[in-house]
């Protein structure tokens, strides 16, 4: 973060450039981002994003957390997609205490993952839109967002942070009614993304916009870290679902979109197309729902339902330990990767042994996609910065953690 | 599903390609190894980081193209203090592997990646920046994430959770 510095980061090369500062409070950037510019004209010389702003050292507040007390942080992390952060982060504690989840918890998380990523993607789509001048397209997509947020509020009693999924399972049972209203929002979803694709896909000022703009080969993506759907759209077939599963993933059938053009109508197109897998995937979830627990069976880690609490000293005595003083992990380290809307999000926890984790590092997809950002637009036009940033869903609160 | 106790003898993991292949191309590259919960640790001698690194890149037997991530851990007050922690993926072979390499207290240097994988820049700048631990041969080694002016590294563990300094 240079924002105290005096002098100017990029020092201008010759008269003919310029320096111009964007952010950290531009609309198109989605919270505070700087991106410093210079220019020579309308074209781009060099383009360095600046940022920081939203830094609040999570990793360290982690570290003075009980395992079960990071879950709430997690969501504040990226927060368009909380359920996310939430399943990777707690997979890798399960797997540093090799906990068995039970498959309808597993299942469950699957479902709320894609609903998440629906919801993740809406907002990318209407915001990206938005930035480029298409208004219409943000209204319905809020409309859509909306009845996904109800569910959360639903499942879980909060619109955004849901903090939904604990070590060890999932923390409530989902209420009554809850699968027919998602099956009847799933029913609908396929016709909402018919309606934002009439008005965006074939439409030729969008394309204008962003058919060979910002363009990224499929070598420079990977060289320079980028995954999800900024990897996809230059071409690179890889899904972490797919390709290496966790939580499940391999018993549910999807196609991976990918396209080869690399420019940003084709990252559009990939998350377009991802809204209509993940909604399959909803519907598989939904249909194929196992009975059963929705918490493992491990009392010194997950804990006790309520009515147990009442009638049994055991479980009050779990509850009790848990609440006070934590559940010890044993000593290793995890990296566990998910593949979140924006790409492989990553938690590496290292633990010592005791109820607190000596580390926890989230690796953000967007931090390492951010870096493809001067590749796509040096030597490009000013006006398809934005485009560019929009391209590549940027969320700071990941970035910056 | 019972942990099972990890494999830390070298002997018993040479058959891992990437193992294999660095204790090939330099045996006193690898200085210790670790299988634990599914995942592969190797502890790499410091002065060797970047030529493993593209020896790993490099060799179609292990091909690991993605750089994920890289990391720190502070051990502090235990010497080698600092532990810098590399994890790569191989898209084609998916499979992942996490490099390590052990660094005094004193003054943690360790050769960028950057040469390797551009996507070290902004990866290798926040450790930087949070640890303190310096990558010669970076292009911009400034902070990332805390302002330009800040006084230390807030994620080593002589630096306090909250109040002042």
């Amino acid at each position: 973060m240079a924002h105290l510095t005096p002098t100017p980061v990029l020092e201008p090369g010759q008269d003919r450039t310029m320096i111009l500062n964007m952010g950290p409070q531009h609309p198109s950037t989605h919270g505070v981002l700087r991106v410093i510019l210079e220019i020579d004209g309308e074209n781009i010389v060099r383009i360095m994003p600046d940022i920081g702003y939203l830094h609040t050292g999570i990793e360290k507040t982690c570290e003075a957390k009980f395992y079960q007390q990071v879950v709430p942080l997690t969501d504040r992390i990226d927060y368009l997609c909380p359920l996310t952060n939430n399943l990777c982060y707690a997979l890798a504690v399960e797997k540093l205490l090799g906990l068995e989840i039970p498959p309808r918890a597993q299942w469950l998380r699957v479902l709320m993952n894609e609903l998440t990523r629906i919801n993740s993607h809406l907002v990318w789509l209407g915001t990206h839109a938005l930035d480029i001048g298409a208004m219409t397209v943000f209204l319905y997509c809020f409309r859509e967002r909306e009845d996904i947020l109800r569910l959360f509020e639903a499942i879980s009693g909060q619109r955004m942070m849901t903090s939904y999924f604990r070590i060890g399972g999932v923390a409530l049972p989902p209420p009554l009614g809850f699968f027919d209203q998602v099956r009847k929002f799933a029913k609908r979803f396929p016709a909402c993304v018919d309606e934002y694709e009439n008005l965006l896909t074939g439409n030729p000022i969008w394309m204008m916009r962003t058919k060979g703009v910002a363009t990224i080969t499929a070598e420079d993506a990977i060289a320079l870290g980028a995954s999800g759907p900024t990897l996809r759209g230059s071409g690179v077939d890889f899904d972490l679902r797919r390709d290496m599963p966790y939580s499940g993933y391999e018993n549910f059938k999807f196609n991976v979109p990918v396209s080869n053009d690399g420019d940003v109508f084709a990252r559009y197109m990939c998350r377009v197309q991802e809204l209509r897998e993940s909604n399959r995937i909803v519907q598989q979830a939904l249909d194929g729902m196992p009975e059963g627990a929705i918490k493992a069976d491990a009392p010194k880690v997950v804990l006790p339902d309520r009515e147990k609490m009442k009638t049994q000293m055991e479980a009050l005595i779990y509850h009790f330990k848990i609440i006070t003083e934590g559940f010890a992990v044993p000593e290793g380290e995890v990296y566990q990767a998910v593949e979140s809307p924006r790409g492989e999000m990553g938690y590496y926890v290292v633990s010592d042994g005791t109820a607190k984790p000596y580390r926890v590092h989230m690796r953000a997809a967007c931090l390492a996609n951010m870096q493809t950002l001067p590749k796509m637009c040096e030597g490009k036009l000013l006006a398809d910065v934005v485009a560019a940033i929009g391209s590549i869903d940027i969320v700071l609160g990941e970035i910056d953690r | 599903m019972a942990l099972a106790p990890a494999i830390t003898d070298l002997e018993q993991l040479k058959e891992h390609p990437a193992i294999a292949r660095l204790l090939a191309w330099n045996a006193a590259s690898v200085e210790g190894a670790k299988f634990d919960r599914g995942e592969t640790s190797i502890l790499v001698n410091r002065s060797a980081l970047r030529g493993a690194c593209v020896l790993l890149r490099d060799h179609p037997s292990c091909a690991f193209n993605f750089l994920s991530d890289v990391t720190c851990v502070d051990w502090y007050p235990s010497e080698p203090r600092f532990e810098v922690i590399y994890q790569l993926l191989s898209i084609p072979k998916r499979e992942r592997v996490r490099l390590k390499v052990r660094l005094e207290g004193g003054s943690p240097v360790v050769e960028s990646v950057t040469s390797v994988w551009p996507a070290a820049n902004y990866f290798e700048r926040e450790v930087f920046d949070l640890f303190g631990v310096r990558f010669t041969g970076h292009p911009y080694l400034r902070r990332l994430l805390m302002p330009e002016d800040w006084e230390g590294h807030p994620l080593r563990k002589d630096y306090p959770v909250e109040g002042y300094r």
